[in-house]
């Protein structure tokens, strides 16, 4: 056989179209792609702050048909779920929605998701990256269930933002002002299935839309024909890293690492170490990593994941943490940082070795300013709630804007 | 209050040492068997009316140290030499008696004099590997790195030559050390066979058949071949000792509480419905049989379900049993009172392996056949036989399926086989009973109807047995261990994992 260069055939790299392509092609102005398991994804349509406060103040639409999508249904679901994360399944109600973590079984964080639970056996776990291995590992010794993977044929959209549930209501989702946040409604559009999620990853009020692939187009045009008086647009991945972050949401590949594709050493992450413990619920039936965790919290996280006020308006990304202005010994380093507007703070969420949580914490800001780079040591101060936490996201019914 | 100390779930023979051992220790101790009598593979029963039989045939090495422990002897245990021999159609024949080869070509019977002394002398070193608990890799304390540091000492020890040749030969493939020494096809067969016999290992397949070898080496230079007496020795004894025996008991669950912060073993419940409380259960069924059936994956960790799930652990050997009407007659042979081997090449074993590989019944079978009637009288009438027959090699999962045609087949094409060797045992013939490894598994409760719970590999073996986190007897669960052939060391009739299962369970 004869070897050419030209042998190499890299059109199965080539990104796959979101299922909502044909529009967001005519709102990527700027073409700014970049892929996200395989889709087409778009990092913003015209200007990250653009977007950003869009969604603060009116609202705005995210793409999250990339994200992985299982139905897992049948007798054993339940107990294969609960063996799987570490929050208590049992618990959830049918029609509610739970942020869920899964660990190795060395408790280490592998991913985290959402469960829905659309009936007492049928549950829809989402998720940032593509678990099939991990859920055929999981489902070991658990025969009767079943999972679809409907990644590729589901589509989902996020609305976020003050001005989102007037939207849908002028859409024609009668009823959908009295959702709760973390429940599921069901809804007749033209005839097909529409399920709508009171959930998002922007910390403020805001849903997401779940329709039959084919159907995605259609549903499109009609919440932006609702919601063109109500300033909808769409906005991509980088506005979304600023939405999450003043939330204090984390993020893999800035605040964790996923087990399954580290590979030094305890490079990844604990629950514990991202201060998500409440989530482990220890008084539940035995779940993966949990003599592992148990441990942990008895000995108490080597890190702790921390939200930090930082003084000035030089955004810390990158920092070294110090327990003294000197900038002797570095205690941690920051994950996530920007200034933000909404809340009029230099922000930043930092990993932070334990011991350190309670002296002095100094970031040592690297920036630039026209081509000069710059330092400057700036004063940190830990704060427990999240940054940006408005009452509309929890107000049932939310006022219309 | 605990109605006992410690549970053992299966009276096959490690279920009597290790649950003997600790009753020795004034544990309460009771003893749950499935089946209608003790012994698992190695329990007697009348297979044709006037006829009985045991699957297990003989003991190649059980340990001085177990035997006299549990004062078998005084319950009736006695060991004889039992050689093999290698037979050909024609009628000639090589054998080992006693350590020595004979029947060989000069050249042969002088390098298998190097051969020997080279594997006895890896045989020695590992000697009290086999009775130790292996640690496992990685955060040692010192006592555990002084084991480690002990074998390796003792690999150093041999001598430079010997300890290169050593790391050469562990994992090489019998046909390939054999070539090195002799030349003879029927020596070949006879000096192979004991590193294949109950493995999913052919002649050249590589992995560890020499480290299965030297693990055959070990322990009581005699054999016991009347295993009726040692499972009735074993079952004596450990009721002398205090434990409680009950057959008939089919276990349906480990029970696993979750009331403190660790997960641990409080007892077990039967098929019948009844709860037994307990400090300790230890299983002696295999590993996929304790955990995915007794405990349930629930109460286990992912990847350790899987590394579980993922044992391999499908059995190769079916048993013929036959009633004879009188003692058959071989070609050349006065007496078939020793292990006879009826594959006249490696080359015939490794095809018989190939069609087993890919699913299918062996072309040519090949076969060691046992008379244990002629050590145990009183297993057939008198006048009359029991030849017991192993027969290599045979897939578990056979790909048309074991129906009635598939079985006639197997069992036709062992008879014709004999036949060369024995041409008039067809019209001897009385009774019959054939266990495939499926039939093997339904009926004696052990996943994959291998004799050794679990391949002997290099990645199954030792610290590594059955896998990590439970190659210690102690498993993920407080309160629950193995103490079965897929722990270290492994299969065989030797009690060696029920022997360091005690000792892990009285830490």
């Amino acid at each position: 056989m004869i070897v050419t260069m030209n042998s190499f055939d890299l059109a199965t790299e080539k990104p796959k179209p979101s299922h909502f392509q044909p529009r967001l092609d005519e709102l990527n102005i700027k073409e700014a792609w970049s892929a996200w398991n395989g889709y087409k994804f778009a990092e913003y349509y015209y200007e990250v702050e653009y977007e950003y406060f869009c969604v603060r103040n009116l609202c705005g639409t995210y793409d999250i048909c990339p994200m992985q999508k299982y139905f897992i249904s049948g007798a054993d679901a339940e107990r294969m779920l609960n063996r799987m994360v570490t929050r208590d399944v049992t618990k959830m109600k049918n029609g509610r929605v739970s942020y869920v973590l899964w660990c190795t079984d060395e408790g280490r964080l592998i991913d985290d998701g959402t469960i829905f639970r659309l009936g007492d056996e049928e549950f829809m776990l989402t998720c940032g990256s593509p678990s099939t291995a991990w859920l055929k590992k999981s489902c070991v010794g658990f025969d009767n269930l079943t999972i679809r993977d409907r990644s590729d044929d589901y589509a989902g959209l996020a609305l976020q933002g003050p001005t989102s549930c007037a939207v849908l209501k002028k859409m024609g989702l009668t009823g959908i002002e009295n959702a709760k946040p973390f429940t599921i409604h069901h809804f007749d559009f033209g005839g097909k299935p529409l399920m709508v999620s009171r959930t998002g990853f922007t910390g403020d009020l805001g849903y997401e839309l779940w329709i039959d692939a084919e159907h995605a187009v259609e549903m499109w045009d009609a919440l932006y024909a609702a919601g063109q008086d109500y300033g909808i647009h769409p906005f991509g991945e980088q506005a979304t890293n600023m939405l999450r972050l003043e939330a204090g949401f984390i993020m893999p590949g800035y605040e964790f690492n996923e087990a399954l594709k580290t590979v030094h050493f305890e490079f990844d992450q604990t629950p514990f170490e991202l201060n998500l413990g409440w989530m482990v619920d220890f008084k539940k039936p035995h779940f993966n990593g949990r003599s592992a965790l148990v441990e942990e919290a008895r000995r108490g996280p080597k890190y702790t994941l921390t939200k930090l006020d930082i003084e000035g308006n030089k955004p810390a990304d990158g920092s070294f943490i110090y327990n003294s202005k000197r900038c002797t010994t570095d205690i941690g380093y920051v994950t996530s940082a920007m200034w933000s507007p909404v809340v009029k703070s230099n922000i930043a969420l930092a990993m932070i070795e334990t011991p350190y949580l309670n002296g002095e914490l100094w970031a040592e800001i690297n920036y630039e300013k026209e081509l000069r780079q710059f330092h400057k040591v700036a004063r940190c101060k830990i704060q427990d709630a999240p940054f940006w936490s408005p009452e509309r996201a929890r107000l049932t019914p939310p006022s219309d804007f | 209050m605990n109605q006992y100390d410690s549970i053992v779930v299966g009276a096959g023979h490690n279920g009597l040492v290790c649950s003997n051992y600790l009753a020795k220790r004034g544990k309460r101790v009771l003893l749950l068997e499935a089946g209608e009598r003790c012994g698992g593979l190695a329990s007697t029963y009348e297979f044709h009316p006037g006829f009985k039989t045991s699957v297990a045939q003989y003991a190649t090495h059980l340990p001085k140290r177990i035997i006299n422990d549990l004062k078998l002897r005084d319950f009736g245990y006695a060991s004889h030499k039992l050689d093999l021999e290698a037979l050909s159609p024609e009628g000639d024949s090589v054998s080992l008696r006693s350590g020595s080869l004979f029947g060989a070509s000069a050249d042969d019977m002088a390098a298998y004099q190097d051969y020997d002394r080279l594997l006895d002398k890896f045989a020695q070193m590992f000697q009290p590997f086999w009775q130790k608990t292996v640690p496992p890799i990685g955060n040692n304390s010192l006592s555990e790195m002084l084991a480690f540091a002990e074998l390796g000492l003792k690999i150093r020890l041999m001598g430079r030559e010997d300890m290169q040749e050593f790391f050469r030969v562990i994992a090489l493939p019998m046909y390939d050390l054999l070539d090195e020494y002799v030349s003879s096809p029927l020596v070949k067969s006879l000096l192979s066979w004991d590193a294949l016999i109950g493995t999913k290992q052919a002649p050249r397949s590589p992995n560890n058949s020499v480290l299965h070898l030297l693990y055959r080496m070990q322990g009581d230079s005699e054999i016991c071949v009347n295993i009726q007496n040692l499972v009735e020795a074993l079952t004596q004894s450990a009721e002398a000792n205090g434990v409680e025996i009950r057959t008939a008991a089919p276990v349906e669950s480990i029970q696993i509480s979750q009331e403190s912060e660790a997960l641990a073993a409080t007892g077990v419940v039967l098929e019948s419905g009844e709860a037994i409380s307990a400090g300790q259960v230890i299983s002696s069924a295999d590993p996929k049989t304790t955990f995915l059936s007794l405990v349930g994956s629930e109460w286990l960790e992912i990847e350790f379900t899987n590394r579980i799930q993922r044992i391999r652990d499908r059995g190769m050997v079916s048993k013929l049993h036959l009633a004879l009407d009188g003692l058959p007659a071989f070609n050349g042979l006065d007496s078939p009172d020793r292990r006879l081997l009826l594959a006249p090449d490696v080359e015939t074993i490794e095809c018989a392996f190939d069609n087993a590989k890919y699913g299918e019944l062996p072309e040519q079978p090949v076969l060691e056949v046992t008379t244990p009637s002629l050590s145990s009288s009183d297993l057939a009438p008198e006048g009359k036989h029991v030849m017991s027959i192993n027969v290599m090699y045979t897939p578990y999962a056979l790909k048309e399926g074991w129906n009635v045609s598939a079985r006639e087949a197997l069992q036709e094409s062992v008879v014709k086989t004999l036949e060369t060797y024995a041409p008039a045992i067809r019209s001897q013939i009385l009774g019959s009973e054939l266990l495939t490894p499926a039939d093997l598994e339904s009926r004696f409760h052990v996943s994959g109807g291998h004799w050794h719970h679990g391949d002997f590999a290099l990645d199954q073996l030792i610290m590594m047995r059955p896998t990590h986190g439970a190659a210690q007897y102690k498993t993920p669960i407080d309160g629950l261990l193995l103490c079965g052939a897929g722990t270290h060391p492994g299969g065989d009739l030797t009690g060696l994992p029920g022997f360091n299962a005690a000792r892990e369970a009285l830490s």
